[in-house]
């Protein structure tokens, strides 16, 4: 028997931090889950305090779920595209190589697989995707 | 065109919060969007008149509000409920808005493609 479903394309936007919250968390099941049943994430754009997912150093104890390098797993393994706002991410003292450069920083705190983007590229998502999601 | 109703259920002036909101509402309107607002619960205490957030070191965010006309942000709902439980009226705000009934509420929210929270 064929099976027939349509896939969706899914916009996942993350706006609570990891440690103020399980909203990170049920992004990154809810897009595993999407994935897993043949569907597309076309952007994650982290926002407000949902840049604090994208920090290079984030050293959660050993015993605790290590969610940033899962979220760099699902980019670097799976090709989903992270974007972390780049106004929220200056606000909250979080540079790229790229920007601390231009500012006379040397810090690159942008963890592995995400990536500086605007605004423009979560409106991008929005409009590209079937289904718009904020988990906030 | 998509459409954006953004939900502000909060009260202004606690942070960054609101203005990072009206940050992504004024970029979905720049595009070309729909974009309607929806104000409920302690979100009408953004639109009271009267503010005074500089003594907070806060940016005025109801200026931004006065402001979305010139963006043709236009749809702006007010849940009579939620003006009611506080003792407000139309008059209190800063704003025309439409006020919406909290029976209609679903419906208005289910003719949008995205509904974004603040």
């Amino acid at each position: 028997m064929t099976v027939f479903y349509s896939a969706m394309k899914y916009a996942v936007q993350v706006n609570a931090g990891p440690c103020s919250g399980n909203a990170g968390l049920s992004a990154y099941r809810f897009i595993l889950a999407a994935l897993e049943a043949g569907h597309d994430v076309v952007r994650v754009f982290f926002y407000k305090d949902g840049v604090y997912h994208a920090f290079r150093y984030a050293s959660p104890p050993e015993d605790e779920i290590q969610l940033g390098r899962l979220w760099s797993e699902l980019a670097l393994d799976r090709g989903v595209d992270l974007a972390v706002c780049i106004s929220a991410a200056q606000r909250r003292g979080l540079l790229c190589a790229d920007e601390a450069r231009r500012q006379g920083k040397q810090d690159d705190d942008l963890a592995a697989g995400f990536r500086i983007a605007g605004l423009g590229q979560w409106l991008e998502a929005a409009l590209l995707a079937d289904r718009c999601l904020v988990f906030a | 065109m998509k459409s954006f109703l953004f939900v502000m259920r909060r009260p202004p002036h606690s942070g960054v919060r609101l203005s990072e909101t009206l940050d992504a509402l004024l970029t979905a309107a720049a595009f070309d969007q729909r974009v309607a607002v929806l104000w409920l619960d302690d979100g009408v205490l953004q639109l009271l008149a009267r503010q005074q957030p500089e003594s907070l070191a806060l940016k005025d965010t109801s200026a931004i509000f006065k402001a979305l006309e010139l963006y043709e942000v236009t749809e702006l709902c007010v849940e009579r409920e939620s003006l009611q439980e506080r003792g407000l009226t139309p008059e209190d705000l800063i704003l025309p808005v439409r006020l919406v009934g909290r029976s209609e509420i679903n419906a208005l929210i289910a003719g949008f493609f995205a509904v974004v929270p603040d």
